[in-house]
């Protein structure tokens, strides 16, 4: 497996950090563990992507995905990005107006409080 | 990683320094070994920054993603080929699925990205980035398949295309 989860409470929130390469081969693992922390009624969550070594279009399409999940069930998604070689490919696809890239979990937590 | 075919060689040939090929089979598994055989391969001799390097690894990720979809669209089940040569000024990399093609002229457009329906589309970023990342850009697509084309240039050989 080249992506690796890790869950941690922070009421209200729940943060998934992942590890690993975000791309064809892990943006399907992605989608399948928010499908699965949002059916367990965790859909306010902080993505982290501190410990994404690779992101590609592929991997941005799985975040855009999880974001529509969590907000389909009153929820919302934030991202860690504090990496400017992931900031940059957000940047490239524009997706860094649909998203703010926050630089660590109390960041993100607070700035959606 | 069993599989996958890497082949180096040495060609004789004006300003080639180098060619480098892998025939992965069609499965994302395989993205994670092109990224390093790519991104090893342009390390080499070519001046390229970290910052580039990563550019050309995310172009041919994205190109070898759509050649892996292409053939699970086609039914194909047959290996991608991925060729790197190294120039004394460039780096270029082909990559060449058998899969059925599709019409580069039909590739949709996605919404504005502020606008709400642009999250109903999870692809159709990946020719965009190939086309920014890349010095040049080349898909040639038919029903036999699509050969895409990425040249990267050194420093102090870069040209605006």
């Amino acid at each position: 497996m080249h992506l690796e989860f890790h869950r941690i409470p922070r009421d209200p929130w729940s943060v998934l950090v992942l590890c690993g390469d975000l791309d064809m081969a892990g943006a399907p693992e992605l989608r399948r563990e928010v499908a699965q922390m949002v059916a367990a009624g965790d859909s306010r969550l902080v993505l982290d992507l501190t410990a994404v070594d690779f992101i590609d279009s592929t991997g941005l399409g799985a975040v855009i995905g999880s974001l529509r999940r969590t907000r389909s069930h009153d929820g919302d998604l934030v991202l860690v990005c504090p990496e400017p070689r992931l900031q940059r490919v957000f940047e490239m696809c524009d997706l860094d107006r649909v998203f703010e890239l926050h630089e660590s979990v109390d960041a993100a937590m607070g700035a959606s409080a | 990683m069993k599989g996958a075919n890497v082949k180096g060689a040495n060609v004789k040939g004006a300003n080639v320094k180098g060619v480098v090929e892998l025939l992965i089979p069609a499965r994302p598994e395989y993205l994670q070994l092109v990224r390093t055989v790519v991104g090893e391969t342009a390390a080499v001799d070519s001046g390229l920054d970290a910052e580039r390097i990563a550019d050309l690894r995310l172009a041919v990720s994205e190109a070898v993603t759509n050649a892996i979809e292409a053939q699970a669209i086609s039914g194909v089940d047959d290996r991608v080929l991925v060729r790197c040569n190294l120039a004394a000024e460039q780096m270029e990399i082909e990559v060449t699925d058998r899969g059925e093609g599709f019409d580069l002229d039909g590739v949709r457009v996605l919404p504005d990205v502020e606008s709400p329906e642009r999250l109903e589309y999870e692809s159709g970023l990946g020719l965009s980035l190939m086309r920014r990342l890349a010095d040049e850009a080349t898909i040639e697509t038919s029903a036999d398949g699509t050969a895409v084309r990425l040249v990267v240039r050194f420093a102090g050989t870069d040209q605006e295309t």
